[in-house]
C-alpha cells in the first residue's frame, strides 16, 4: 500500500515536472520562432554591429600593425593555423584564386591570413606561409592575448584542442569563415570555401569595389 | 553432401579472386615547411566489406586518417579515425575539407612533381601500396594537375 502510495505520487509528481517541461519548451519555440525573421536565411552571419575590425598584430615582414594599416583596402580576412593540413591551406588557395580572379581590382583588397596558433606560427613562419600562396597576402600574429582580442573582435570562435596523436600533442578547433571588410574597416560579409566557386566570390566582390568607386 | 560443400566453394571462388581494394587518384599537395603536415586524398574502392588498419610510408614518420568536421556555424575540427569501414561498391572519397591522410613528421618538404609510395592495410585485402603525386599547394584535386 505504502509502496503504492508512493508510486502514485511519484507518477504525479514527474506528469507535473513533464507539463512544466512542455510548458517551457512549448514558450521557447513561440519565443524563438517570435525572434527568428523569416528572410534570416543563413544563421552564420551575426549582424554588422556584432564584427569590428580591430586589433594590434605584427604581420608576416615584422612589422606592428592595426586593421587601420589596410584602411582604403578591402581586406579578405582568415583565422586559422599552419600545422593545419587540410582545411587552412585549400581555404588559403581559395582566397588566392579569388584574388587572381579579379583583375585589376586585386590591387584593392588584401588577403589577411590570422594565426589562432601564435605559439608556433613565429613572424618567419607566417611569411614563408603566406608567400607560397599569393604575393598580396598578409599574415599576422602576435602574442596569445592580442590573438585572442583580433578573434574576440571578429566574433571568430576558436579553442586549443588537446590530442596526443597530433604534432606537439594539439590542435585547433577553428571557424573557417573569410571576412570580407570594406575600406572603412566596415564588416560587409562572409564566406566560407566550398560554399561557391572563386569566381562567384570575385564577381560579387568586383560589384562591391566597383559600386563603391562610383558613388566616392 | 561434401560435393554440395565443393560447389559452395567453387561458386565462391569467383567472388574471392575478385575480392580486392582499388586505391585511385592519390594525390598530396605540396607543403610550404618540411616541419608542418602534409595532406594526401584518394579514392578507395572494394568489393568486399573491408577496413582500413593502417597507413605508412618512408616519406613520412607517421600518415593518419583525419575526417574534417565542420558544423552548421562553421567550426572546424580534425577528427582521427582510427579504422575506416569500407562498405562493397561505396568508393570512399578523400578530398580537401573532408577525409584527408595527414602526413606528419615529412622527411623532406613535399615537392610539386614528386611522387612518393604509400601503403594502405587492409584487414582483408591486406597491404596495397600506391604511388602518390604531389600537386601545387593550391590543388583541389586530382583533375587539377599540371
Amino acid at each position: 500500500m505504502t509502496t503504492r502510495n508512493i508510486s502514485i505520487s511519484t507518477l504525479r509528481r514527474t506528469l507535473w515536472a513533464l507539463t512544466g517541461v512542455a510548458a517551457i519548451a512549448f514558450g521557447a519555440a513561440y519565443f524563438w520562432q517570435a525572434q527568428t525573421p523569416q528572410e534570416l536565411t543563413s544563421p552564420r552571419i551575426t549582424g554588422e554591429a556584432a564584427i569590428t575590425n580591430a586589433y594590434n598584430l605584427t604581420d608576416h615582414t615584422g612589422r606592428s600593425v592595426t586593421a587601420d594599416s589596410f584602411d582604403g583596402q578591402w581586406q579578405l580576412v582568415f583565422f586559422g593555423f599552419t600545422h593545419c593540413p587540410d582545411i587552412c591551406p585549400t581555404t588559403l588557395a581559395y582566397m588566392a584564386q579569388v584574388i587572381d580572379e579579379l583583375g585589376p581590382e586585386a590591387a584593392q583588397v588584401t588577403p589577411i591570413f590570422i594565426t589562432v596558433d601564435p605559439s608556433r606560427d613565429h613572424r618567419d613562419v607566417m611569411a614563408a606561409y603566406v608567400d607560397a600562396f599569393h604575393p598580396r597576402m598578409v599574415g599576422l600574429t602576435g602574442t596569445e592575448a592580442q590573438v585572442a582580442e583580433a578573434a574576440g573582435n571578429f566574433r571568430v570562435w576558436y579553442e586549443r584542442a588537446e590530442d596526443a596523436s597530433m604534432p606537439d600533442g594539439y590542435s585547433m578547433a577553428h571557424a573557417g569563415h573569410i571576412y570580407v571588410m570594406a575600406p572603412d574597416g566596415r564588416f560587409v560579409d562572409v564566406w566560407l570555401e566550398g560554399d561557391a566557386p572563386a569566381e562567384a566570390f570575385a564577381a560579387d566582390l568586383r560589384t562591391l569595389i566597383q559600386s563603391t568607386g562610383s558613388s566616392s | 553432401m561434401k560435393s554440395i560443400a565443393f560447389i559452395a566453394f567453387c561458386a565462391a571462388l569467383p567472388t574471392l579472386a575478385a575480392a580486392e581494394v582499388t586505391v585511385s587518384d592519390a594525390w598530396a599537395r605540396a607543403s610550404i615547411l618540411a616541419n608542418r603536415p602534409g595532406a594526401a586524398y584518394l579514392t578507395l574502392e572494394s568489393d568486399i566489406a573491408d577496413r582500413l588498419m593502417s597507413l605508412g610510408t618512408p616519406a613520412a614518420g607517421q600518415v593518419m586518417l583525419h575526417g574534417t568536421e565542420t558544423d552548421a556555424n562553421g567550426v572546424g575540427r580534425m577528427a582521427h579515425i582510427e579504422v575506416l569501414d569500407i562498405d562493397p561498391g561505396t568508393p570512399v572519397t578523400f578530398s580537401p575539407g573532408g577525409m584527408h591522410l595527414m602526413l606528419m613528421g615529412l622527411v623532406a618538404k613535399l615537392e610539386e612533381g614528386s611522387t612518393f609510395p604509400l601503403t594502405l592495410s587492409f584487414q582483408y585485402a591486406g597491404d596495397v601500396t600506391v604511388e602518390v603525386q604531389v600537386f601545387g599547394i593550391a590543388a583541389t584535386g586530382p583533375e587539377g594537375a599540371e
